[in-house]
């Protein structure tokens, strides 16, 4: 019997270890790759994810495994998407989501384009997420372990895709994985989750945004809702839709950040009830199965640790889709992604886009 | 020990050869029986002493110098480091300029960077598209201030071989102070040595490279010249290098490298015929492939080869997968593969850099494993130009 062929995406965490044991336990003829994302020797070696002691781990872990495995460099292609992206995002006052444009761009598809050349029939991830087939058409939904569901960061994933992705870990809880990866020995059993953006060193965000986003570290006036000026911001890329810490403004009742105008270099700030949005657009959308109807009811998810909140859909077009939530929500950020799943199945991810325009609840219908 | 090493072609030299059987039963009977340590006064230090200056005097003479002259290191990098490091600061009252190429070693260049991060002038001079060297060039760097000029004997990624006789006079008539230093650890076993034939007062040698262990190497340091220790303790070998002899592994160094010197025409002939075959056989049945570095002025067995609009790291996994064992540019620390600074320096362009690959074949190469390449050549590069 031939063996079906995985490569194992390993980030050297415990999520993709114990990913690429079970396919090995599976039958699977599985082989591990661990991308090169970052240019240079010593760059990032503080940072959470993908590093030269990364390296070692998944080397570690996939000679335990004994399953061949490399580390491929796509550190230029990773600079001319993902952090090319970022930039520009934190340029023009949205916040990005580079877990997201890794996905999108690298993991399932450069990396994808990489893995067929190289004869695999699957790409496996430690996501914790699902894929189910009813016959030749694919499901994602989202991973048993609801506190570490990622189905969130993989709305980009249409039947093609589907149909080539394996998510592993996706039937576990966290606590099974990394008893599982204890069991098996695996040198990453007790290593703590990554929260942080990989490229950036220690999770510093204003020290990376100093060195590499200029153009939005310079200060600029922070106004109210009115138009009066309350203070001053310290550079757009510092800030967040809906934060409210740091902003060095003190004006005897809470505020937070309502929007962020990179072109003039100016910060709104409101009040909680100001931040109020009743929907959004969202671009660059994909779909699991097919385009949303207009009218179709939806849960609506539009941050990575966020809840879901019901709406509908209020405009489709090719590549675009709008929404509008049932009661208005707080702190949607343009450059976020929005991903909508399915109101009688909540685990059924229906697909999604990246935020480009938000409605606030004052102005919508 | 989980990995099954199926019937794999290897094609690697260049990283590291087998090692000979001789060599294994020199150091057996050494890890067996003399274990003493060679410093002790008493018989079994002698016992030791003995195998060690054997060794001594079979490297020396497999590289035409005098056993005075040979000073045992934990392999090629500490070599070079030991003759830049400890001849730049012996020589810091004469000058602080030091000189280099663009395609040396990470052992020579990174160590030239530091010596330039710490109060020395570094010039690290261009090579020409064919891979060698100019005399002249290097020559017209050479200032009053120079001290030492460092230029490998045989590049490590494209074969090529440096006129070392030629660039020694050329750098002894600008400057007669100034000394040269070379990495040799490709030449020897490869191509015949005679470092006084040569000129040069440092060579640097590795014994995994010519079918000796690996962790042990020499410097060739000729007689006076100056030379500062970087490991201090014992006082050993000299005072230039302390810590205890690596008695086995010196005895299979030097069996290793007596062997090499004796079989090196051979060699050439022998191994420089299989890599004709595999170069042909290569131009022949792919469309848009190079050749990097000149073409006869080389060591027999290393073909280092782009393919136009090919993924580099793909090519090399799918070698792998197909068993075929060869190498291309160099792993950095995580196991990435960068583009050849090799390929770069010789002016190749960045995108082509990424595609290629290098064969080297050696002593136990064989017909077989030219066919097995050639055989699965076509295939893999067709699926690696798709990626690319």
């Amino acid at each position: 019997m031939i063996k079906r062929k995985a490569v194992v995406a390993m980030s050297g965490g415990v999520d993709s270890s114990v990913a690429a044991a079970l396919l090995v336990e599976q039958g699977y003829d599985v082989t591990g790759i661990m991308l090169k994302l970052w240019r240079g020797e010593a760059a990032n070696v503080d940072s959470g994810c993908c590093n030269v002691g990364a390296a070692s781990d998944a080397r570690r872990v996939a000679d335990t495994l004994g399953i061949p495995f490399y580390v491929l460099n796509f550190a230029e292609r990773f600079e001319q998407t993902v952090i090319d992206n970022f930039h520009a995002d934190y340029a023009s006052g949205r916040t990005p989501n580079p877990c997201v444009r890794c996905n999108q761009w690298i993991k399932f598809d450069a990396l994808l384009e990489r893995a067929t050349a190289l004869g695999a029939d699957v790409l496996a991830t430690g996501h914790y997420a699902r894929v189910r087939s009813d016959g030749g058409r694919y499901r994602l939904l989202r991973g048993v372990d609801h506190n570490k569901d990622q189905s969130y960061v993989l709305w980009m994933l249409d039947q093609a895709k589907l149909a080539r992705a394996l998510f592993p870990v996706g039937d576990m809880a966290k606590s099974e994985t990394r008893r599982m990866a204890a069991q098996l020995g695996l040198r990453t059993a007790n290593k703590p989750d990554s929260q942080e953006i990989c490229f950036v060193r220690n999770g510093d965000l204003p020290a990376y945004v100093d060195e590499h986003i200029p153009a939005s570290n310079r200060p600029g006036p922070m106004v109210s809702t009115k138009g009066e000026q309350v203070g001053e911001h310290r550079g757009i890329a510092r800030y967040t839709i809906g934060q409210r810490k740091g902003l060095g403004i003190s004006l005897g009742m809470p505020v937070f950040v309502r929007s962020i105008d990179a072109e003039t270099n100016t910060i709104v700030v409101g009040r909680r009830e100001e931040l109020a949005c009743g929907g959004f657009a969202a671009c660059e959308t994909s779909w699991v199965d097919q385009p949303l109807q207009v009218g179709r009811e939806v849960l609506i998810q539009y941050r990575s640790h966020g809840e879901v909140y019901t709406g509908r859909v209020e405009s489709s077009s090719p590549g675009r889709v709008g929404v509008v939530f049932d009661r208005p929500v707080e702190a949607v950020a343009r450059g976020q992604s929005g991903a909508f799943y399915d109101v009688n199945r909540p685990e059924q991810l229906l697909g999604g886009g990246v935020i480009s325009s938000t409605v606030a609840a004052t102005t919508c219908v | 020990m989980p990995f099954i090493l199926r019937a794999m072609r290897y094609l690697d030299y260049a990283a590291t050869t087998p090692v000979l059987p001789e060599v294994t039963d020199a150091m057996v009977g050494v890890l067996r029986g003399d274990f003493g340590n060679p410093s002790s006064v008493h018989a079994y230090g002698r016992a030791a002493r003995e195998i060690v200056e054997d060794a001594r005097d079979r490297v020396a003479s497999a590289i035409g110098a005098s056993p005075a002259e040979i000073v045992f290191t934990g392999g090629g990098t500490e070599a070079d480091n030991l003759a830049l490091k400890g001849a730049t600061r012996k020589l810091r009252g004469n000058g602080n300029h030091v000189i280099t190429t663009a395609f040396e070693h990470h052992a020579v260049l990174d160590t030239v960077e530091w010596l330039g991060h710490n109060e020395f002038e570094t010039t690290v001079l261009p090579v020409g598209p064919d891979g060698l060297v100019d005399p002249a060039a290097v020559a017209a760097a050479v200032r009053p201030s120079t001290i030492l000029v460092s230029i490998m004997a045989v590049n490590n990624e494209i074969g090529t071989a440096q006129p070392l006789a030629r660039i020694v006079r050329a750098v002894k008539e600008a400057n007669p102070s100034t000394l040269v230093h070379s990495d040799a650890v490709q030449m020897l076993g490869n191509l015949a040595v005679n470092v006084h034939e040569l000129g040069l007062d440092f060579a640097a040698f590795s014994a995994h490279k010519f079918g000796g262990p690996k962790g042990v190497g020499f410097l060739f340091a000729r007689s006076h010249t100056p030379l500062e220790a970087l490991l201090h303790g014992g006082g050993h070998e000299g005072g230039l290098r302390s810590g205890t002899l690596n008695v086995p592994g010196l005895a299979g160094q030097g069996v290793a490298a007596e062997i090499a010197a004796k079989e090196v025409d051979d060699k050439i002939e022998r191994v420089g015929a299989m890599r004709t075959r595999l170069w042909q056989g290569i131009e022949d049945s792919i469309e848009r492939v190079r050749l990097n570095g000149h073409p006869t002025e080389r060591v027999p067995g290393t073909l280092n080869v782009s393919f136009e609009g090919a993924d580099g790291e793909t090519l090399l996994l799918l070698f792998d997968a197909a068993g075929i064992a060869c190498s291309a540019g160099s792993a950095c620390q995580s196991g990435a593969i960068d583009p050849s600074h090799v390929l770069l320096a010789i002016g190749v362009p960045r995108e082509i850099a990424k595609g290629s690959v290098r064969f080297s074949l050696g002593r136990d190469s064989t017909d077989e494993d030219v066919d097995t390449v050639l055989e699965v050549l076509p295939g893999i590069v067709e699926r690696a130009r798709k990626v690319g």
